[in-house]
């Protein structure tokens, strides 16, 4: 056996070295200052939004013989990683607050995280993504477990945890019967040797896809493997469940995508029927069980179950259409989330959680502002013009129906239509019902900066949504 | 020397049995061991593809996912006992606060 060892280029992986030392650098920051507690707010902030001016002038490359790429679709989702990650920045500084949770570990393990994500939608081996989604997951079990006094926040974090790990070991038995087929864990080299060999009517190696596709289906939480989903988000701190709807997600979705696209595109024949059924699973799922739901943080966990499917819609046709139909979503569906998190933690008081959507009755009376900016999400959610939730549903659907799945189309258009009723009674609560409570909202300085941003992006992708759209379908290119 | 399909079908059961006692038994901890039978049967089925392709790529990710599941027993096990410390048990049955 041959055995050199080169020292690889680390260049291309500047972005995730510094964001390590990032990381570690807001640990020591609060153990000097313990007391200073905007400071750490900040350090995330201006870490991320660094990274983001870092990564739009990157160049594509490989390095690790290949293991690990930097191309424009690993850019297009780092962005939308470190943008949610802003977003969580600035919303957390007030429920921590109320929640009494300690700093320092929150955002260090926020930004190990993310490292885990940027090496994820970076990785072309299945080593790398591995590593990559424990990195993710294994921060992400300890921050929804942040709320140590809170048995629901235990209870939540135990449950992802062990959810996590038997999705991990579904998706590394799935790993390991690829590898022992092809004799390779890079997805190129994988798809080289299935387009050399006659192996793609192998049953082994469609038992390994299968396993795979399931382990991925866990960490984005599509159904039916989306079972952990309502009761994470209802455990976690709200600002973990904001974080962990939007962020892990699209990371999870880069995954798959490189994975059915480099991986297996001659497969395509198998997997699109599969994944219409998990999209339109997801959608029944997500849309009716979210109407019975009297709990926000549960009806936007089944709402995002839904989101899942009709972002799945995109990879169907397998062309550059879609793909960047569902990554233009995933990028829309991270402002109307994030703002419709924002509210909720914007009605979290240290008393009260406000939690169930009966307290959402006459919120336009005592606080027009947030009722109106809940309206306008509620609104890009269901889909309805002008947010951009329907420019992003308008193109998934468009997409697929070109490529001729209509029936699919026709089920998601009704689901569709079925979410409408939850997002909007929401809105009625709000206008129509008498308030419950005196309460007047509070607004701190970055809870209204997320607000602000959010609401710009639903609005402002919604009227303009061709640099969007121009911008996704040009990070395909190469791919 | 023993075929790969002998350490494919030990890997395979070996499988089975933590999926089959990760859905049927009611303790976390026992879960928990469960999942690393699976990782573990994961290993076996690396390590004996690696040795038959003549490869080096099984040996490393069998070593990788060895640290990562230690680090992930770690983590576990801290949830586990800040959970006990509130519930005072660790039988899934009992912790069902969060439905719907």
């Amino acid at each position: 056996m041959n055995m050199t060892f080169t020292m690889p280029a680390l260049g291309p992986l500047m972005p995730e070295i510094l964001l390590v030392c990032m990381a570690v650098f807001l640990i020591i920051v609060d153990l000097i200052y313990p007391r200073n507690r905007e400071l750490l707010t900040q350090i995330t902030l201006m870490a991320s939004v660094g990274l983001i001016a870092i990564l739009l002038n990157q160049d594509s490359a490989t390095t690790f013989g290949g293991m690990f790429i930097v191309d424009p679709y690993s850019i297009f989702f780092k962005i939308i990683c470190l943008g949610g990650t802003a977003i969580t920045a600035l919303l957390s500084r007030q429920y921590l607050d109320v929640e009494g949770i300690r700093e320092g570990e929150y955002y260090s393990l926020m930004m190990f995280s993310v490292v885990g994500m940027m090496v994820m939608v970076s990785a072309t081996d299945l080593i790398v993504v591995y590593l990559g989604l424990e990195l993710m997951a294994l921060s992400v079990y300890c921050l929804v477990g942040l709320l140590k006094s809170d048995s629901r926040s235990n209870e939540a974090a135990v449950k992802y945890f062990l959810m996590g790990g038997f999705s991990s070991a579904i998706l590394l038995f799935g790993i390991s019967l690829l590898y022992g087929l092809t004799g390779t864990t890079g997805l190129t080299e994988i798809a080289n040797y299935c387009s050399e060999t006659n192996i793609l009517a192998n049953p082994a190696l469609l038992a390994g896809f299968a396993l795979v596709l399931s382990g991925f289906c866990f960490k984005i939480g599509a159904a039916p493997f989306h079972f952990w989903t309502p009761d994470i988000y209802q455990g976690a701190p709200s600002s973990m469940s904001a974080f962990m709807s939007v962020v892990p997600k699209a990371a999870g979705f880069a995954v798959l995508g490189r994975f059915l696209i480099t991986g297996f595109p001659e497969l395509h024949g198998n997997w699109d029927m599969l994944i219409a059924a998990i999209a339109l699973l997801s959608m029944a799922i997500g849309n009716i069980v979210a109407l019975s739901q009297r709990n926000i943080k549960r009806m936007l966990a089944y709402s995002s179950i839904a989101h899942v499917g009709y972002a799945l819609l995109g990879f169907l046709p397998g062309t550059t259409e879609g793909y960047s139909a569902s990554m233009s979503y995933l990028f829309i569906y991270g402002f109307m989330n994030m703002g419709a998190f924002a509210i909720v933690i914007l009605f979290c008081t240290s008393d009260n959680r406000r939690e169930s959507l009966d307290d959402y009755k006459g919120l336009a009376k005592r606080n027009p502002i947030a009722a109106l900016l809940m309206l306008i999400f509620m609104f890009s959610l269901a889909g309805i013009p002008p947010t951009a939730g329907f420019i992003g549903k308008f193109y998934l659907l468009k997409s697929a129906l070109a490529a001729g799945y209509t029936y699919t189309v026709l089920i998601a258009l009704v689901f569709s239509a079925i979410s409408a009723y939850f997002y909007l009674r929401l809105v009625r609560y709000m206008y129509m019902e008498d308030p419950q409570d005196e309460f007047t909202a509070t607004y701190s300085p970055g809870l209204t900066a997320a607000l602000a941003i959010s609401t710009l992006g639903v609005i402002g992708i919604g009227i303009l949504p061709g640099s969007l759209l121009s911008w996704a379908s040009k990070a395909l290119i190469g791919l | 020397m023993i075929p790969l399909s002998w350490y494919m079908a030990l890997a395979a059961i070996l499988f089975a049995i933590g999926t089959y006692g990760f859905l049927i038994r009611r303790n976390i901890i026992i879960m928990m061991l469960s999942i690393e039978l699976m990782l573990n049967a994961v290993n076996i089925n690396m390590v004996a593809m690696s040795h038959y392709l003549d490869s080096l790529t099984g040996h490393v990710f069998t070593l990788f996912i060895i640290t990562v599941a230690a680090a992930e027993a770690a983590i576990g096990l801290g949830l586990i006992i800040v959970l006990f410390r509130n519930k005072k048990s660790v039988y899934v049955d009992q912790i069902n606060e969060l439905k719907g």
